[in-house]
């Protein structure tokens, strides 16, 4: 494995091997000195054509506590508002010595198409392209989803794990590497969502569909992931408005009154509060979100370990 | 290909006991000492250590005195070597003050893997002194570093390889010099 592009990329070894390794990073990021000289001299730079908080930083701090060098590329304040290509924008960081890319761009197959050319030698971890694939935050909730079922010290899969993902799986990228991942675990994975904003191959990638969320969640799953409306890429015919939305497919608290007391709510961020999550749900017991963030150092930190300093590095 | 053994299962056996009461008598009893193992065969060694040195002064906690420490993330030659599986470290204790740590490993040679362990090492924290004990010293040094305790030192050429077998991860007991 060279690059990061999809969760479907993952074989079951590999996606264990960085879930493992994982929890090694997770210790040092426990410890006074939360540092390794393992990328020492290494260059890595973040790529990010699209607005983000928690995939940005936390590949900046788990890159930096591995002791690589890292500079942060924004679209916006750069050439890229000048017109410049992704191409140029590539060559040129890696003409300034970067040897790993971190890519998030609006458009599906960014990361690919570098990864692909015979013009970049970087190595190229997806951080989110379009509707396409977000792999990092799926390593990151299958950690999350591990730990929190089946122990700190667990090193196994997610076998016989029961997973609802809710909302609009259309557009989400996260959902798409979810669904590849947990099953690759082994996991069932459901899906739940308004008709338009499920995928047209929604009953060939789930273990199953529901149309309402109450009868969903009468199923007592052992997890149950909200996704974010993503009011940026879409337009009014998805769905009426917000508060219809809200109404049928949030997790109220009503909604999550009547989940059982086991059931981990999950949560990629940015949330709406209000709109596909309520408050009380969002800072309940049962919810991890806050851990999904943590953990999204450790799993970065050990994606950029094993891609940078495990594998070969000839193209 | 040549090969001669140059320790067989009871050498091994002895050169660990004998380890065992040097690095207490170094240490002027068992308190406050920590034996960590560098994976995979130093593991392996750490533990038949301590439990030599539990079967003289059984006053000495196993469990809370022996570990292990991965080094893996710390080489220096990650970029030009790669491919290397990083281990779980497991360290009993949750400060290292005032320990003092015997750091072991199955061969000593050019000393890159014990500078490793003693930055992983501090990573941890400061102990009081670090130790070094190992099977085999085969020389060969590109670091000033030398072990405090030594099964057996082997001189021999920059070309022969050195096999260090235990029951615990091989079918064998034995240490196998190839040429």
């Amino acid at each position: 494995m060279r690059h990061l592009l999809s969760a479907s990329d993952l074989s079951i070894e590999s996606t264990l091997e960085i879930l493992n390794l994982s929890l090694e990073m997770q210790d040092v990021n426990s410890r006074d000195v939360k540092k390794l000289p393992a990328l020492n001299g290494r260059s890595v730079a973040n790529l990010f054509f699209e607005d983000s908080t928690r995939t940005r930083f936390s590949f900046e701090i788990a890159a930096k506590r591995l002791s690589a060098d890292v500079v942060n590329f924004t679209a916006k304040g750069s050439s890229v508002s000048k017109g410049e290509s992704l191409k140029d924008t590539v060559l040129t960081l890696e003409a300034m010595g970067i040897e790993a890319l971190v890519v998030r761009h609006h458009h599906s197959g960014a990361a690919n198409t570098i990864a692909n050319a015979a013009w970049s030698k970087a190595v190229v971890i997806n951080a989110g392209d379009g509707t396409h694939q977000h792999p990092t935050q799926a390593l990151t909730d299958a950690l999350t989803i591990r730990q929190h079922l089946k122990g700190n010290k667990d090193l196994g899969d997610l076998r016989g794990v029961r997973i609802l993902i809710v909302g609009d799986i259309l557009h989400s990228r996260v959902a798409r590497s979810n669904i590849d991942l947990l099953r690759t675990l082994g996991a069932h994975v459901s899906l739940a969502g308004p008709a338009t904003l499920l995928p047209k191959t929604g009953e060939v990638l789930a273990d199953a569909i529901y149309h309402n969320l109450d009868d969903a969640l009468a199923m007592g799953f052992d997890v149950v992931m909200m996704l974010r409306m993503q009011m940026e890429r879409m337009n009014s015919v998805f769905v009426p408005n917000a508060n219809e939305y809200s109404a049928l497919w949030g997790l109220s608290n009503q909604r999550f009154q009547s989940l059982k007391s086991s059931t981990l709510v999950m949560h990629p961020g940015p949330m709406n509060r209000g709109l596909e999550i309520s408050s009380e749900a969002a800072d309940s017991k049962q919810s991890v979100i806050v851990d999904q963030v943590r953990n999204g150092v450790a799993v970065r930190m050990a994606v950029l370990f094993k891609l940078l300093a495990q594998e070969s590095s000839d193209k | 290909m040549s090969a001669r053994t140059v320790l067989d299962a009871q050498d091994i056996e002895r050169a660990i006991v004998r380890i065992s009461h040097e690095i207490v008598e170094s240490n002027q009893g068992t308190e406050n000492l920590l034996i960590l193992g560098i994976p995979t065969r130093g593991v392996f060694l750490a533990n038949r250590i301590a439990a030599s040195i539990a079967k003289n002064y059984p006053e000495f906690d196993t469990v809370n005195s022996v570990g292990k420490l991965d080094v893996t993330m710390f080489r220096d030659d990650l970029s030009s070597r790669p491919g290397k599986q990083v281990t779980a470290t497991s360290i009993p204790t949750t400060s290292l003050e005032n320990k003092t740590v015997v750091l072991v490993d199955d061969v000593l040679f050019s000393g890159r893997t014990v500078r490793a362990a003693l930055d992983a090492l501090v990573s941890h924290g400061r102990p009081k002194a670090v130790r070094l004990a190992v099977l085999v010293d085969r020389g060969h040094r590109e670091l000033p570093i030398r072990a405090d305790f030594v099964g057996k030192n082997l001189p021999t050429s920059f070309s022969e390889r050195i096999y260090v077998k235990l029951t615990e991860s091989d079918d064998e007991q034995s240490v196998v010099i190839e040429q």
